[in-house]
């Protein structure tokens, strides 16, 4: 890393939903990148390897820790879904008003949450998990 | 147009001239994988249970067989994306981040041609067991 001075990074500015949702933005999605496409290609995996291994597959995703990453990478899709959503009206040169920008930042962190709620109470609800 | 020396765009410290590629790929597959990745969560939700059979039953017909296509594709590729933006944000030496786009680029290529040879292997039914022969007539 070079000596001379750098530009202040994140620990210097004071944090606003517009830095939050941007790191969650980054977080969420390579979160998915790292895991979710790791479990991906376990899942189609053990599907093709037959039931005995789709049994050890489902018995991992079905378990408590198996609950907590799939509840996490479905937070994961919908959160990076709601804030790339922002990208593509950010891209179009709008949005960028301090207080809108606070707004709809406030919602795309909302939205993943609350979309995430939904699946899975729909899952509980209708299948007991 | 150009900038820098030349030497420093061979080196990979100039401008490239792939800017605008990564960023429109990048939103392409975006769309692609909010289309596909939604059309999973909701065909899983759907299904009445999450049994080896009933799995792959609805994995090897055409339109989720060509969805998962689509979608492995479009997420490999958007993931590859935008794991070389944190890479370039956080490997700063040369080397370093030469090895890791390296390796991103490997991982990459290996996990779509896994997933999707495991999708072929369902829809071909390559791994299900084959169902008992029927016994035969006048019994054993």
């Amino acid at each position: 890393m070079a000596t001379r001075p750098l530009s202040p990074h994140l620990s210097i500015w004071k944090w606003g939903p517009h830095m939050a949702v941007s790191i969650l933005h980054r977080v969420s999605g390579d979160g998915m990148a790292l895991v979710g496409l790791a479990v991906l290609v376990w899942w189609l995996g053990a599907l093709a390897s037959g039931p005995d291994a789709y049994a050890t597959f489902s018995a991992h995703a079905g378990s408590w820790y198996g609950i907590v990453v799939l509840i996490g990478l479905t937070w994961a899709f919908f959160n990076h879904a709601s804030s790339g959503i922002r990208h593509f009206v950010l891209d179009t040169g709008a949005g960028y008003e301090l207080e809108s920008n606070r707004l709809w930042s406030w919602v795309s962190m909302a939205s993943g949450v609350v979309l995430t709620a939904i699946v899975w109470l729909f899952i509980i609800v209708e299948k007991g998990i | 147009m150009r900038h820098g020396t030349s030497i420093g765009r061979v080196r990979g410290l100039g401008s490239s001239h792939h800017g605008a590629h990564h960023w429109l790929v990048q939103r392409f597959t975006a769309v692609g994988n909010l289309v596909t990745v939604l059309f999973l969560i909701v065909s899983l939700i759907m299904l009445p249970d999450l049994s080896h059979a009933t799995v792959t039953g609805w994995l090897a017909s055409p339109v989720p067989a060509l969805m998962m296509a689509l979608m492995i594709v479009s997420t490999f590729w958007h993931a590859r994306l935008g794991l070389q933006v944190l890479v370039e944000d956080y490997v700063h030496t040369a080397g370093n981040r030469f090895a890791v786009m390296l390796a991103l680029n490997l991982a990459t290529f290996v996990g779509a041609a896994a997933a999707l040879f495991f999708l072929f292997m369902v829809v071909t039914g390559a791994g299900t067991p084959a169902p008992a022969p029927a016994a035969p007539a006048g019994g054993m």
